[in-house]
C-alpha cells in the first residue's frame, strides 16, 4: 500500500516538472501580452502579422482576443503589455485616466451594415444613417453585439447620429446578444437579421447563410485602430521596452507596408494610416 | 451532418497539423495535472468528510455536492480575479499561462472528485468499519486504508474530473485568454471557428475531443483491468 503511495508522490513530482517548466522558460523578456479586438483576431490579421513581427523584433507576441471595452479593462488591471483596440473615445478616456502612455493611430478599417439578401427594409444606399433609420421604421430584425465592444460603440453611436435609440427602448425587433463578432454574425445568420459588422471579420466568415453587405463605404463607417502601451509606472512588470519595440514596427514603414499587404480574396483589409513623427 | 463531421476529423488526423497536435497536447496536459491535482486534495478530503463523525459532516456533504455544479464561468471569473496583476494573487504571473488553467480547472474539478469519492469512500467503510476498530486505526490510517480498498471505484470519480475539465470551455477561456500556440486548447478552439462561422471546421474539432476523451477512458479501463489481474 506504501508503495502506491510512494509512486504517487512521485508521479506528482514528475507532473509539476512537466507542468511548471515550460511556463518559466516562456517568461522572457521579449515574450508580450496584447490586448486586442476579436475583429483583428478573427479576420486573421493578427495571424498574418505575428510570424512577421518575430521576424523583424524578435518579439513574441500573445494575443487575447477581446471586445474593446474588456481590452481595455484587461490592460487597466495590468494583465497585458500593450493595447491595440478600436474605440478612439475609450481609449482617450483610458490615456486621461493614467492607464496608458500615449495613444498612437495605426490603421483604420471599416464597418459594413449586412443584411438579408432580400433586404426587407430597404436599406440599401449610400449613408448608414439612413439605412439604420430604414431597419427602425421597418422594424426588422437587427442582432446588436451589446459586449461594449468598438463595434458595438460604433452602432450605438450611429443610431445616436440618426435621433434614434432602439436599445434603451428594447424594441422587439432590437437583439442584444452580448457576443463577439464572429457569434453575433453567426446570429444574424441564423435570424435573416441586419447587423454592423467590421468589414474583416465579414469577410473571413463562413457561415454567411443568406447575409450581404447592404451598406459599405460611407466615410461614417471608418474604423480607427489604435494603439497604447499600458503605463509601466502604473504597473511595474510591464514590458515597456519589448512592447515600445512591437509599436515601433507596426508604426514603421516596414510595419505599416506589411498590414497593408494583408488581404482576403484579393481584398485589402485594413489600411495603415500611422502619423510619421 | 454529423457523418461529414467525422470525415472532417479523419481528415485532420490524416493531415498530422502540428498546431492542432499541440492544441490536444496542450488540452491533454491542462486537464491531466488539474485532475492530479484535484485527486490529491479531492480523495482525501472526501475520505476525511467520509468518515467524519463531526455534526457537522451532513453539511459538508451537501456542500460538495453542491459545488459540483460550480460554473466553469463562475470559477473562471474569480480565478482571473485572483490571478490578475491587479489581485491578490497577481505577483504570480499565472494570468493568461497553462499554469493559470490548470489552477481554475483544479477548483473547478476538486468538488467533484472529494464529493464522488466521499461517497464511495462511506460506502467502503460500512463493511470495514467493526474491523478498523478491533485493529484500533487511526482515522488518518482508515482514511490511507479506505483509499487504497476503494481504488478502483475511485478511479471513476477521477475520471469524472478529468471528462468535466477537458469538456469546459468557460474556465479556460477567462483565466488562458485563447492564446494561438500558448494557450489554445480543443475547447477554446471550437468556440473560436464556431464564431468565425466555420461551423464544418467547429464539428470535425468536436469530434476529435470526443475521440480524445474516448481514448482515454479506454486507456484507464485497460489499466484498470491490468492492475486488477496483477492484484486481485
Amino acid at each position: 500500500m506504501n508503495r502506491i503511495f510512494r509512486l504517487l508522490a512521485v508521479t506528482v513530482s514528475a507532473v509539476a516538472l512537466v507542468v511548471f517548466a515550460p511556463t518559466s522558460s516562456l517568461a522572457q523578456d521579449n515574450a508580450i501580452t496584447v490586448a486586442s479586438t476579436t475583429s483583428t483576431e478573427q479576420s486573421g490579421l493578427f495571424g498574418y502579422l505575428l510570424p512577421q513581427v518575430q521576424k523583424a523584433t524578435g518579439i513574441t507576441v500573445k494575443v487575447v482576443a477581446l471586445g474593446t471595452g474588456q481590452a481595455l479593462d484587461v490592460g487597466r488591471r495590468g494583465d497585458a503589455d500593450v493595447v491595440f483596440v478600436h474605440d478612439q473615445v475609450a481609449e482617450e478616456k483610458f490615456i486621461a485616466e493614467g492607464a496608458g502612455v500615449e495613444r498612437i493611430a495605426v490603421m483604420y478599417n471599416d464597418f459594413v451594415l449586412i443584411g438579408p439578401g432580400d433586404d426587407p427594409a430597404k436599406a440599401a444606399g449610400k449613408d448608414v444613417v439612413a439605412g439604420l433609420k430604414a431597419v427602425y421604421a421597418s422594424k426588422a430584425p437587427f442582432v446588436s453585439r451589446g459586449d461594449k465592444s468598438g463595434t458595438h460603440a460604433a452602432e450605438l453611436r450611429y443610431w445616436k447620429t440618426g435621433s434614434l435609440d432602439p436599445a434603451t427602448e428594447k424594441q422587439s425587433w432590437y437583439r442584444d446578444t452580448g457576443s463577439g463578432m464572429g457569434s453575433a454574425l453567426n446570429t444574424a445568420a441564423a435570424m435573416n437579421a441586419y447587423i454592423l459588422a467590421d468589414r474583416g471579420t465579414w469577410l473571413s466568415f463562413k457561415n454567411r447563410q443568406n447575409l450581404k453587405i447592404i451598406i459599405g463605404g460611407d466615410s461614417k463607417l471608418f474604423n480607427q485602430y489604435g494603439v497604447i502601451l499600458v503605463d509601466p509606472k502604473k504597473h511595474a512588470h510591464i514590458k515597456a521596452e519589448a512592447g515600445q519595440k512591437f509599436i515601433n514596427w507596426l508604426v514603421s514603414a516596414e510595419g505599416q507596408a506589411t498590414i497593408a499587404g494583408y488581404k482576403i480574396g484579393g481584398e485589402q483589409l485594413f489600411f495603415p494610416n500611422a502619423v510619421k513623427k | 451532418m454529423l457523418y461529414d463531421a467525422c470525415l472532417g476529423a479523419l481528415d485532420l488526423l490524416v493531415q498530422g497539423d502540428a498546431a492542432l497536435r499541440d492544441i490536444a497536447l496542450l488540452s491533454l496536459r491542462v486537464s491531466a495535472s488539474a485532475t492530479l491535482f484535484a485527486a490529491l486534495i479531492g480523495l482525501p478530503l472526501g475520505a476525511w468528510v467520509a468518515l467524519s463523525r463531526s455534526r457537522l459532516r451532513t453539511s459538508f456533504a451537501v456542500l460538495l455536492n453542491t459545488s459540483m455544479g460550480l460554473p466553469p464561468v463562475v470559477v473562471g471569473l474569480v480565478v482571473y480575479l485572483l490571478l490578475s496583476r491587479s489581485g491578490p494573487l497577481g505577483a504570480l504571473g499565472w494570468l493568461f499561462t497553462p499554469t493559470g488553467m490548470i489552477f481554475a480547472q483544479t477548483l473547478l474539478i476538486t468538488p467533484i472528485i472529494a464529493a464522488l469519492a466521499r461517497q464511495t469512500i462511506e460506502d467502503a467503510h460500512v463493511g470495514l468499519a467493526d474491523w478498523f476498530t478491533s485493529l484500533g486505526l487511526t482515522r488518518w490510517r482508515r482514511v490511507k486504508a479506505l483509499l487504497f480498498e476503494a481504488r478502483f471505484s475511485l478511479a471513476v470519480a477521477l475520471l469524472a474530473g478529468f471528462g468535466r475539465a477537458i469538456a469546459e470551455v468557460g474556465a479556460v477561456m477567462m483565466v488562458g485568454g485563447n492564446i494561438a500556440g500558448h494557450t489554445r486548447v480543443m475547447t477554446t478552439t471550437i468556440a473560436l471557428e464556431t464564431s468565425k462561422g466555420d461551423l464544418p471546421l467547429a464539428l470535425a474539432l468536436g469530434v476529435l475531443l470526443v475521440a480524445l476523451v474516448l481514448l482515454v477512458n479506454g486507456l484507464a479501463q485497460a489499466l484498470k483491468a491490468w492492475m486488477e489481474r496483477r492484484h486481485g
